[in-house]
């Protein structure tokens, strides 16, 4: 590749007293010193944050407190970095909710692995993981950046669910067309 | 070698294409010849046809005749002979392949049927994919993708039937889930000989149940589960363990018996969570026993070794392998080899090896149970017939170990190379087994390990690959599934290892280089390697060995030589 030298054009005077960049820097300060102000004082301030953001991965319970997640894995199949990872229990025949028949006994994400893609939410047939609001992860340690079971449920709370899949499944089991 | 009687082959017309297929064979089968799929559910190859799904319907038709003449009525739009099509679809399943038969099965009134029997047969189903076992390998889930609807037009209440039955100790009845394909009865009546199940009640309240006072426990139950369409039968063992779509298949060999039943061993990251039967028309059809499933369990057993000892402390494998070859130097001459039935052949042809070094006797433990005429034989070792073949042992071993006992009390053998061999459970007492240096190649903890010189930990089927001989003859592969664990090493590796410390020449022993001295030192296995033998393996000739009275009565594609003679016998 050829090289092409370039003359450099000299300063003129103003440039060179340097006066006129001064001002015109000074000119965008005073006006901006009297607007209100466009950043945040982080954390004392929070960003409001929109609908349909997408924040750390949590699990959610129904409003009757029931854990949603039934251990399907499809979100640890579809999860493109690996971070999720199930351990599928069962739930024993005298629970309350034994019409579920499984719920997860371990249920990790990595934190450091998650690319907050939401992608699990998007397959989760149950409605159960979602991406909330939470968007500051945190941690000295790797362990720690690791979110288990307890702590999504604690992260995701409980939302409202559209359909109350499993209890209409009881309740049609205790009366009406059983067999 | 009498060559097997040709089937009178037949020319069946499938979507336009012509196919010869064995006449007779079922129109599934015969398309299956022919690349075309046709969906079913109720249809198993091995069980009888019962034709109660409807999912399998084809039109069917026959070249037309003139009834008078019988000469063929010919089309004059398309100048070939006319076909009669019958207009109400029929099944594949019952229907056979004839000459001339024409079959079309992707026309739109199959797709109208196919798509009926999916909406029926899901009117009921409780669409609990997400915690369904079968999810990923469901036919429902299959047919859906193809013939499903995508939403239901049914407003009523599904049926509610019970979730949780225990047909047995190992499976598991879901019975919403049940689309009464029968093919468990079948194989309780037909496969198993143990009639236990059965549909009570009508319509929409059949349900499958086992008769009153019976279970479904006999050692062929799981095999149920494994050709149950849907998720309705499931088992106990691997219930909510994991989903099927993240397992690996590997191709093994059930080692509980000589039969050799062929199995897929499934696994996770170095964890198997089940064995299922592979099908091998020759061997095990798709069947296996519920026994062999469950063999897995050894692998992370608690009593597993998993660290080199020498004199009862943990040591290194070099250290190890230098006390064992200073034992066959200070006791030349006085030595002994236990092999195993249960080691591969590779395995064995290394401990011939080794003890053709020694100058060695070896023996050989047999292990013999009841034979249940199915797919357990009576000789409990998987590859004795390995042994005969590589030329380990010459004849038949027995359950005792006493010529090595007098050996020993006589003071004659001071040291004992076992192979995986329980030398305590052979018959040999503590005090002789106090007496002697033993060097032991092993997988699990037992008296031998505990009393061992040498302790070298090796792999289990799992985690080796290897061949095994079965009753038949037949060689056949088995793949490694898991890693494996930690501080043990390969059978062939410590084999060879000693058998090099014995002879003072180096031994191959990765296995495509040992096949290549394998093939070059036993005749039988000439013109074998281990890349190229089938998946179905490769049957021997076995005139040498057919005068040893061999322990296996008859099972399933086998028949001991002694029963073919009387057979043959003119009355």
């Amino acid at each position: 590749m050829a090289i092409i030298p370039l003359e450099r054009k000299p300063l003129s005077l103003a440039e060179r007293t340097y006066l006129p960049a001064i001002l015109s820097g000074l000119k965008t300060t005073f006006k901006r010193l009297l607007k209100p102000a466009e950043t945040l004082e982080y954390p004392e301030q929070r960003p409001a944050i929109p609908p349909g953001y997408r924040g750390v991965p949590t699990l959610v319970r129904d409003p009757n407190g029931r854990e949603k997640c039934v251990s399907c894995q499809l979100c640890e199949f579809v999860c493109p970095p690996k971070a999720i990872r199930i351990t599928p229990g069962e739930i024993p025949a005298d629970a309350p909710t034994a019409q579920v028949e499984k719920a997860p006994k371990a249920f990790d994400i990595d934190m450091l692995r998650c690319i907050y893609c939401g992608l699990c939410q998007e397959v989760c047939p149950e409605e159960a993981i979602f991406l909330q609001n939470q968007y500051s992860m945190s941690g000295y340690t790797r362990a720690e950046m690791v979110n288990h079971k307890d702590r999504l449920y604690e992260l995701g709370g409980t939302l409202p669910d559209q359909h109350f899949k499993w209890d209409k499944k009881k309740a049609a089991a205790e009366h009406g067309n059983a067999h | 070698m009498i060559a097997p009687a040709k089937p009178e082959l037949v020319t069946v017309n499938i979507d336009g294409k012509e196919i010869s297929v064995p006449k007779g064979t079922n129109v599934i089968e015969a398309a299956r010849l022919g690349g075309i799929d046709i969906p079913h559910y109720c249809y198993h190859p091995k069980l009888t046809v019962v034709g109660n799904c409807r999912m399998c319907l084809i039109e069917m038709g026959m070249p037309a005749v003139d009834p008078a003449t019988k000469a063929p009525v010919m089309d004059p739009a398309t100048g070939k002979q006319k076909i009669n099509w019958i207009p109400r679809p029929q099944i594949g399943c019952a229907t056979n392949a004839s000459a001339g038969l024409h079959i079309r099965t992707q026309t739109p009134q199959v797709k109208d049927c196919r798509e009926g029997v999916m909406e029926f047969l899901l009117i009921n189903h409780p669409l609990d994919c997400p915690i369904c076992d079968q999810a990923g390998e469901c036919k429902l889930q299959e047919q859906s993708t193809g013939y499903g609807r995508g939403y239901s037009r049914f407003i009523e209440q599904k049926n509610v039937k019970p979730k949780r039955t225990l047909l047995g100790p190992r499976v598991m009845l879901d019975d919403e889930r049940c689309i009464l394909c029968s093919r468990c009865i079948r194989f309780s009546q037909e496969i198993a000989k143990d009639d236990v199940l059965g549909f009570i009640d009508r319509g929409s309240y059949s349900t499958l149940t086992c008769y009153p006072g019976k279970k479904l426990e006999n050692n062929y139950s799981l095999n149920t589960v494994d050709i149950c369409p849907v998720g309705a039968l499931t088992s106990t063992d691997f219930r909510f363990k994991m989903r099927v779509w993240f397992l690996k298949q590997t191709n093994s060999i059930d080692t509980e018996s000589s039969v050799g039943a062929n199995t897929v061993v499934w696994s996770r990251e170095g964890v198997i969570y089940r064995i299922t039967p592979r099908r091998n028309d020759d061997v095990n059809d798709t069947w296996m026993a519920d026994s062999g499933r469950e063999l897995y369990k050894a692998v992370a057993a608690e009593d597993r070794l998993t660290a080199v000892k020498l004199n009862g402390a943990a040591s290194t494998l070099e250290l190890a392998l230098a006390a064992a070859a200073d034992l066959f130097k200070s006791n030349a001459g006085g030595i002994a080899v236990v092999g195993s039935g249960r080691s591969s052949v590779e395995e064995q042809f290394l401990t011939k090896k080794l003890a053709t070094a020694l100058k060695a006797p070896a023996y050989l433990v047999s292990r013999v149970g009841q034979g249940d005429k199915i797919l357990v034989s009576a000789d409990r070792n998987p590859n004795v017939r390995g042994a005969l073949v590589t030329g380990l042992i010459v004849s038949l071993p027995s359950s005792q170990l006493s010529a090595l006992a007098a050996a020993i009390d006589a003071g004659t053998v001071k040291t004992v190379v076992s192979v995986g061999e329980d030398l305590a459970a052979a018959g040999l007492t503590a005090g002789q087994l106090a007496k002697v240096s033993v060097i032991y190649l092993g997988t699990h903890a037992n008296a031998t390990s505990a009393a061992a010189r040498v302790v070298l930990p090796t792999l289990t089927v799992f985690e080796k690959n290897g061949t095994f001989v079965n009753q038949q003859f037949r060689v056949q592969k088995f793949l490694k599934a898991v890693p494996a664990p930690a501080g043990a090493t390969d059978d062939l590796v410590v084999l060879a290892k000693l058998a090099a410390a014995a002879s003072g020449t180096a031994v191959a022993s990765e296995i495509g280089a040992l096949w290549s001295a394998i093939a070059a030192a036993v005749p039988a296995l000439g013109t074998m390697t281990f890349a190229n033998l089938p998946e179905t393996g490769l049957l021997l000739d076995a005139t040498p060995w057919a005068a040893l009275p061999f322990a296996e009565g008859e099972t399933l594609h086998y028949k001991p030589s002694s029963a073919k003679a009387t057979e043959g016998r003119p009355a």
